[in-house]
């Protein structure tokens, strides 16, 4: 059997987080009753006209540049011509020949290696409305028409679909730190279309391509991809030839299945929109937005990895969300130790956010509060063990991990006569483990402690109970 | 004399001075609609409740109580606006224009919406959905178009003025085969929000009034940027009065060798000749120019307006508002609804678009359009480096018989031969009356004007204006 490699390139819609539409004043609020974020420009009245929204060219410039992409300083709108109930207009204006971003790249990372996806372009656009199928006949919501759009066309690059999960989580990570969009693909804001074709390993030319369309979770990308390179692999195997085609990805049947063919292809019949001026972008805007871009994920990994001494594995965890990145560094900021923060982060904290399927921004632990916690165990004033439960104690009611100390008696006990004491308690009520111990079962020593902690209701200093315990069963 | 037989200024002044008042304007503007507007046929709608409404709220602005006319293809809120086709028979915007919107601001009284060549395309009228309108010159004949309704309301005094629109001469073709004066301004110096679009890179909103005093008047209330139409330019709009009456002695008026064609109508060349002359006479200097691209004009629009037509159309779908006719899927829907709803001419149209715009086609016709364009905006660059304006005839001849060129459609497409250059330079034109043929039907003279120097066309045409008395008579009825 030959081998086989896959070549994919991605078509992201990217839903713009602007408070308008791109042209005209309507709300791009999600969720509000059908119809009712709609006005003569969005629902396609006779003689109405368009107005490009700056904030949407100034998020198309600003993703364009945190893309590394050239920006175009002569960019226009185009039609798309094609009938269907959700377009009020017959066309959806969006850019063609003349994008306002092209040649641009992101890195993403796969299994250690760093690697380079091309961006073609990226162009605005607007959104279609939603058509809803009740019985035998249908409705028209036209609140979503209008939304501004980014579509982001990658390179053919990506050579796996774990390639192309790596790049739509970057993507996802890029959009939502320089907050041009909330990434959310279950919502809809983020929606992607594959071109995937195969091609023995060794040849050239690219093999016939699928787009394979409504692709709409992270988890169907790996799964919509493995199913479809799997499915033309078969097809030349058996000694057939692939066509080039559109198919859907049916998410419910975990297969994708042919929804037309290249014959059968729209014709949209592009033209330059004659309603918008051709858009024009001086330099220094586009200096001025680049200005304002916040540090961005690959570079701020780098740093978190140089500056704070991070493993990779920490640094990538707590870049890929910027929100979590700024928590990071406030609470190195007051004082805690990076390694020790990162570690708290990504263990107990992660774990009750996500039990409360919370996100970073909503979390009730201030920064300066994990780090105050993180002291009381350099000053041994708690052990870790008990920063657990002191730790859940603050994420339940938002008090400085001293407060609770306090409040709850947790302070460690670090008196050696105190300790002693319940030591000689401990090996007075256990004479057979410590004849064992004496017969050389050292690993009872665990036992031991386990039992002196659970007394002290795990306020005992470990080490202290160790040592003493040591010395005691050597004097018995 | 009757009130409806005045016009803006003249009534203006009248209504100022309070020696009469709107009602009785309107008192007497109705007498004159029901009098001749069933042999007219002007209006798709007169809007005769409204315009006394309109009339008692009595405000200060400039057009205050002067009763105007609309092209039906401008939105009024409220009032139906059909383009005059029936996929729109029933329609009510709910917004307003910007033009009548600043016509509201200024007081104007709306006294109903005027026929038109469905969608405006067209140039006789007859292709209205609904009835063709007739010249008041002679009921036999077309009043031109597609703002045919605009012009002969103006000419039978059913109206003191009136806007239209004017994509390839739709503004200034009828107002010089019904004798009165048509402004299309420079591309981009009116608002077209609200405008039903034809053929966007095309369109603009003008006037048609019984004076070129009047157009200046209106254009002071239409005109300038509007934010809700990116393509009107940001440029300020002169007083367009205050220049009418500058001496135009030294004025250099191009006269374009391509439009003095053999074959064209006899009586038309010596009537725009002898304008010429009288220009001359006033201190003008005629200079020969040469518009070289003038031959490929035609060709050249009717890609280009067809194509952006096509998509401009593709909203009346039967899905959202407008005749709806039922299908037996979506498809058939559509396809029964744009079936019945468009006249031939639209479809004919929305077919020459759509082909010229499809993958294999688009680089050898709109695109090579596109290019021709821009070698004729370059030929009126290149003439107004040598002269101030360009003079020539409106139409190629006055109005005909209806049905005269109805079964070919080339033969009508010739009817805008010398308007059409000046939609696809996007600079400004005007039709003034220029004298009669031996048949008693207006001849106009065009004067063709640089980008946004609209003023020294109604300037020079005011002059002439001033000193022939063609835009007097009036047509019996």
């Amino acid at each position: 059997m030959k081998k086989y490699e896959a070549i994919i390139g991605l078509e992201v819609h990217a839903q713009m987080l602007t408070d308008t539409k791109i042209f005209c004043g309507c709300s791009t609020k999600f969720g509000s009753e059908p119809n009712t974020q709609t006005c003569p420009v969005c629902t396609g009245m006779p003689g109405v006209l368009p107005v490009l929204n700056r904030k949407a060219l100034e998020f198309a410039i600003r993703t364009g540049l945190a893309m590394n992409c050239k920006i175009a300083p002569y960019s226009r709108f185009a039609r798309k011509n094609y009938f269907y109930p959700d377009l009020p207009k017959g066309y959806q204006i969006s850019q063609y020949e003349l994008p306002i971003c092209e040649h641009g790249y992101i890195e993403i990372v796969v299994d250690g290696e760093k690697k380079r996806i091309g961006i073609t372009r990226i162009h605005m656009e607007e959104d279609a409305g939603k058509n809803i199928h009740e019985g035998d006949h249908s409705l028209v919501d036209l609140n979503r028409t209008g939304v501004p759009l980014m579509e982001i066309v990658s390179e053919p690059d990506i050579r796996s679909p774990k390639e192309a999960v790596e790049y739509m989580k970057k993507l996802r990570t890029i959009l939502r730190y320089i907050g041009v969009c909330d990434g959310n693909m279950e919502q809809g804001s983020l929606r992607c279309d594959a071109n995937v074709s195969v091609r023995p390993v060794g040849q050239e030319e690219f093999g016939t391509k699928v787009e394979v369309k409504n692709i709409n979770s992270f988890k169907f990308v790996e799964r919509a991809l493995d199913y479809e390179i799997k499915r033309q692999i078969k097809v030349l195997e058996e000694g057939g030839t692939l066509v080039q085609e559109t198919r859907l990805w049916d998410s419910g049947a975990g297969v994708t299945l042919s929804m037309r063919t290249k014959e059968e292809a729209h014709d949209y019949r592009y033209f330059p929109e004659p309603d918008l001026v051709p858009v024009t972008v001086d330099e220094k805007w586009t200096e001025d937005i680049r200005a304002t871009l916040p540090e961005l994920p690959d570079a701020k990994r780098e740093r978190f990895i140089s500056e704070y001494g991070l493993p990779e594995y920490d640094a990538d965890l707590l870049t890929s969300e910027r929100a979590l990145a700024d928590w990071y560094e406030e609470a190195v900021k007051s004082g805690g130790q990076p390694k020790a923060v990162s570690n708290w982060m990504m263990g107990e904290l992660m774990r009750l956010l996500n039990e409360a399927n919370a996100s970073i921004e909503d979390c009730p632990v201030k920064p300066a509060q994990l780090a105050g916690m993180l002291k009381l165990i350099d000053k041994g004033t708690i052990s870790g063990k008990i920063a657990k439960t002191v730790f859940e104690e603050m994420y339940k009611t938002g008090k400085d991990a001293e407060t609770i100390v306090n409040e709850k008696g947790l302070v460690q006990i670090t008196d050696e006569n105190a300790i002693l004491k319940t030591v000689d308690e401990v090996l007075a009520s256990n004479p057979k483990e410590v004849e064992r111990y004496k017969n050389g079962e050292e690993k009872l020593i665990g036992f031991f402690v386990g039992q002196v902690m659970k007394l002290t209701k795990g306020k005992a200093n470990p080490k202290a109970v160790n040592e003493l315990l040591r010395k005691r069963l050597k004097e018995q | 004399m009757e009130l409806y037989r005045l016009g803006i200024s003249e009534l203006k002044e009248l209504l100022d001075k309070k020696e009469v008042s709107p009602k009785e304007v309107l008192d007497s503007l109705f007498k004159r609609i029901d009098a001749v507007e069933d042999k007219v046929k002007a209006f798709v709608t007169v809007t005769r409740d409204k315009a006394y409404e309109m009339a008692a709220k009595n405000t200060d602005g400039v057009l205050s109580g002067i009763p105007l006319a609309i092209k039906d293809n401008i939105c009024t809120k409220g009032i139906r606006t059909t383009c005059s086709s029936k996929i729109l028979e029933n329609f009510i915007p709910p917004y307003e224009s910007t033009v009548t919107s600043r016509l509201l601001e200024a007081g104007y009284v709306l006294v109903g919406k005027t026929n038109l060549d469905e969608f405006a395309m067209g140039s006789s009228t007859e292709n209205s959905g609904f009835f063709p309108t007739r010249n008041p010159w002679d009921l036999e004949r077309i009043p031109g178009g597609s703002s045919g309704g605009s012009a002969a309301a103006v000419a039978a005094d059913e109206c003191i003025g009136a806007l239209g629109s004017d994509t390839g001469g739709s503004i200034r073709q009828p107002a010089s085969l019904c004798g009165v004066v048509g402004l299309k301004p420079t591309y981009g110096r009116v608002s077209r929000y609200g405008l039903v679009a034809f053929a966007s890179s095309l369109d603009q909103i003008g006037t048609i009034t019984k004076s070129v005093k009047d157009a200046a008047l209106l254009m002071n209330v239409i005109s300038g940027h509007d934010p809700l139409d990116s393509t009107s330019a940001p440029v300020a709009a002169p007083d367009f009065t205050e220049v009418l009456s500058k001496d135009i002695k030294g004025i250099k008026i191009g006269v374009p060798k391509e439009y003095f064609i053999e074959g064209m109508d006899k009586e038309v060349e010596s009537a725009v000749k002898d304008a010429i002359k009288t220009l001359e006479s006033l201190g003008a200097i005629p200079v020969e120019v040469s518009l070289p691209h003038t031959g490929y004009a035609i060709a050249t629009y009717y890609i280009l307006a067809t194509s952006e037509a096509s998509s401009n159309l593709a909203r009346y779908d039967g899905v959202k508002y407008g005749f709806r006719a039922e299908g037996k899927d979506l498809i058939d829907m559509y396809m029964q609804t744009r079936a019945k709803g468009f006249g031939s001419e639209v479809k004919r149209r929305i077919m020459l678009g759509t082909y010229a715009l499809s993958a294999g086609y688009y680089e050898a016709y709109y695109k090579k359009a596109q290019q021709v364009r821009t070698l004729i905006k370059k030929d009126f660059e290149e003439a107004f480096k040598q002269v101030d304006i360009i003079a020539t005839p409106t139409a190629p001849e006055a109005a005909f018989r209806f049905g005269e060129k109805t079964d070919d459609p080339l033969k009508m497409y010739l009817s805008d031969i010398f308007t059409i250059s000046v939609n696809l330079a996007g600079v400004p034109g005007i039709s003034v009356p220029c004298g009669f043929t031996s048949n008693n039907l207006p001849v106009g003279l065009q004067l063709i004007g640089k980008h946004f120097d609209e003023a020294t066309i109604l300037n020079v045409a005011h002059a002439y204006e001033q000193s022939t008395e063609w835009h007097r008579r009036k047509p019996e009825l």
